[in-house]
């Protein structure tokens, strides 16, 4: 009997030990996809780098809390915060209204269009409506009219996205019908078989298109079509929270406001995607 | 649990099925060609054959068929080039043949050993009984050697195919829309992993429990030997006339 009381004394005394030191530095764990290059990716050493991961090293700083980034496969990456795996995610998420049924968001840090990847030498690469953007929110008669100028080309072709992504919604919604839409479970997936002709074009975010150009396997492919925003593309990336989880999300947001005011988010993001994707309020 | 939500998810999932069920029946059965092509070669005592059969057991059965499938598809896309020049780049630009092309090497590796072993499990003296008949070659393997060997070995080809069916679940992997694929897809718009889990493992036990049954007729109809002979009973009516 002295003996368990002195081990239940011992593991109470460790536990509130450790409850201390986790008062004083919170810790805030944070879900991304690792192969989302450049958002996030897994670098050649292991170790998880990118835009996001620079971003959620910078806010967390501001945030005085101790992060720990850890990847996460995207197809679970919402269930696993409901189920508390981590605290959140910024993995390239776009806030559209479905996610946000289920959970919260904090930002956007970034806000960038979608493109068309394809071969210089298909007949794709001469898509209408190249070099214009539309916001499907706020012109969505134009963006639609931009749409349907693109059925003529893209009719019997195979378009690969990533699934569960707002590109995939778009590709459903816009193009099921007209092209065969096949899904992928990430970016690198797509790319590998738009490379090896199994696909005519992949539809994807202009960011990761341009990660994708840099590449030496890339280099007679380019990106085209119109830049299309907004609508059920989303309203820009955001951190993704835990619904009720407002203190959290406050503090995210108040870090996020911080590092766009003073050109954080603008430096990293030309550092990473060579164009500027602050979202403009 | 919300059991319209259930509901819906099962009619959504259902339509994946035929396609689970293509994969896996086509891929069995060009598996089983192989697989006895393969148990052949081991038990020729033809070295060379042997040795190949043997290696390529080995490979087949010690690596993931996830890692096959991946080198399939994605690995072999890399060679397209040379693949074009062979006339090969119809078949295997497709997911669905590169699909059905691991499953059957994958089952095929398995299913030789079982075949193997159910062809060296038939009792010598059957087949010696066989030969002094003056039975030989193809007409002693035709019908004294293959019905034996078969009939050992069903039970354990039976789970064999039991596992191919759940094996297609990986071709949602490379894009093909089976259960599992349609699965993912739903939980990606619902964000109900749960039910949509529990409705797709669901399906796969329902699919597996037809499959057990239906071997099991097999197995039933097969061995007539083992079966209790029907009673004779004396008819009871006629003792009251």
């Amino acid at each position: 009997m002295k003996f368990l009381k002195t081990v239940s004394l011992v593991l109470l005394g460790s536990a509130l030990a450790m409850g201390g030191a986790m008062a004083q530095e919170k810790t805030v764990k944070i879900a991304t996809e690792g192969a989302y290059a450049p958002w996030n990716f897994t670098g050649a050493g292991g170790k998880l780098e990118g835009f996001e991961i620079d971003l959620a090293n910078d806010l967390c700083a501001r945030m005085k809390v101790k992060c720990e980034i850890v990847a996460q496969d995207w197809d679970g990456i919402i269930p696993a915060l409901n189920a508390k795996k981590y605290d959140a995610i910024m993995a390239g998420m776009s806030i559209t209204d479905e996610r946000k049924k289920v959970i919260d968001f904090a930002g956007p840090y970034a806000n960038s269009p979608n493109g068309f990847l394809v071969p210089k030498d298909s007949p794709l690469a001469k898509m209408p409506g190249t070099g214009s953007a539309y916001n499907l929110g706020t012109q969505q008669a134009d963006a639609e009219k931009a749409i349907e100028a693109l059925k003529p080309v893209l009719k019997g072709k195979t378009i690969g996205v990533q699934g569960s992504t707002i590109h995939s919604n778009f590709a459903d919604k816009y193009l099921k019908g007209t092209a065969e839409i096949r899904e992928y479970k990430s970016t690198e997936a797509h790319d590998l078989d738009l490379a090896a002709g199994r696909i005519d074009a992949v539809l994807a975010d202009a960011t990761a298109i341009i990660g994708t150009l840099e590449k030496p396997e890339f280099k007679d492919y380019s990106l085209v079509g119109p830049s299309i925003t907004g609508g059920l593309l989303g309203a820009g990336v955001g951190v993704g929270l835990r619904q009720g989880d407002t203190e959290l999300k406050k503090s995210f947001n108040d870090a996020i406001q911080a590092a766009i005011k003073d050109g954080t988010v603008q430096k990293l993001s030309v550092k990473w995607f060579k164009i500027d994707t602050t979202p403009r309020s | 649990m919300d059991f319209s939500f259930m509901r819906d998810t099962f009619l959504q999932l259902i339509t994946g099925v035929p396609l689970t069920l293509n994969l896996a029946f086509t891929s069995v059965a060009f598996g089983a060609v192989l697989a006895m092509l393969l148990a052949l070669m081991r038990i020729s005592r033809i070295r060379i054959l042997d040795i190949i059969a043997r290696a390529y057991v080995f490979v087949f059965r010690g690596t993931p068929l996830l890692v096959q499938i991946f080198l399939i598809y994605y690995g072999l896309g890399q060679f397209r080039p040379t693949l074009q020049e062979w006339g090969l780049w119809s078949f295997f630009r497709e997911p669905y043949w590169c699909a059905i092309l691991a499953l059957t090497l994958n089952t095929a590796a398995y299913a030789s050993e079982i075949f193997r072993g159910g062809l060296q499990a038939v009792p010598h003296q059957q087949v010696e009984a066989a030969r002094a008949c003056g039975m030989s070659g193809f007409l002693l393997f035709r019908r004294i050697v293959f019905p034996i060997a078969v009939r050992q070995a069903l039970p354990a080809y039976g789970s064999e195919i039991i596992l191919m069916v759940k094996a297609t679940s990986l071709a949602s992997i490379i894009t093909m829309m089976e259960v599992t694929g349609l699965a993912a897809k739903l939980i990606s718009q619902t964000f109900r992993a749960v039910e949509i889990f529990v409705v797709a493992g669901a399906i796969y036990l329902i699919l597996n429990f037809v499959i057990t049954r239906i071997i099991m007729a097999i197995e039933w109809w097969l061995s007539p030997h083992l079966r209790r002979p029907p009673s004779i009973e004396p008819k009871l009516e006629a003792a009251h006339v």
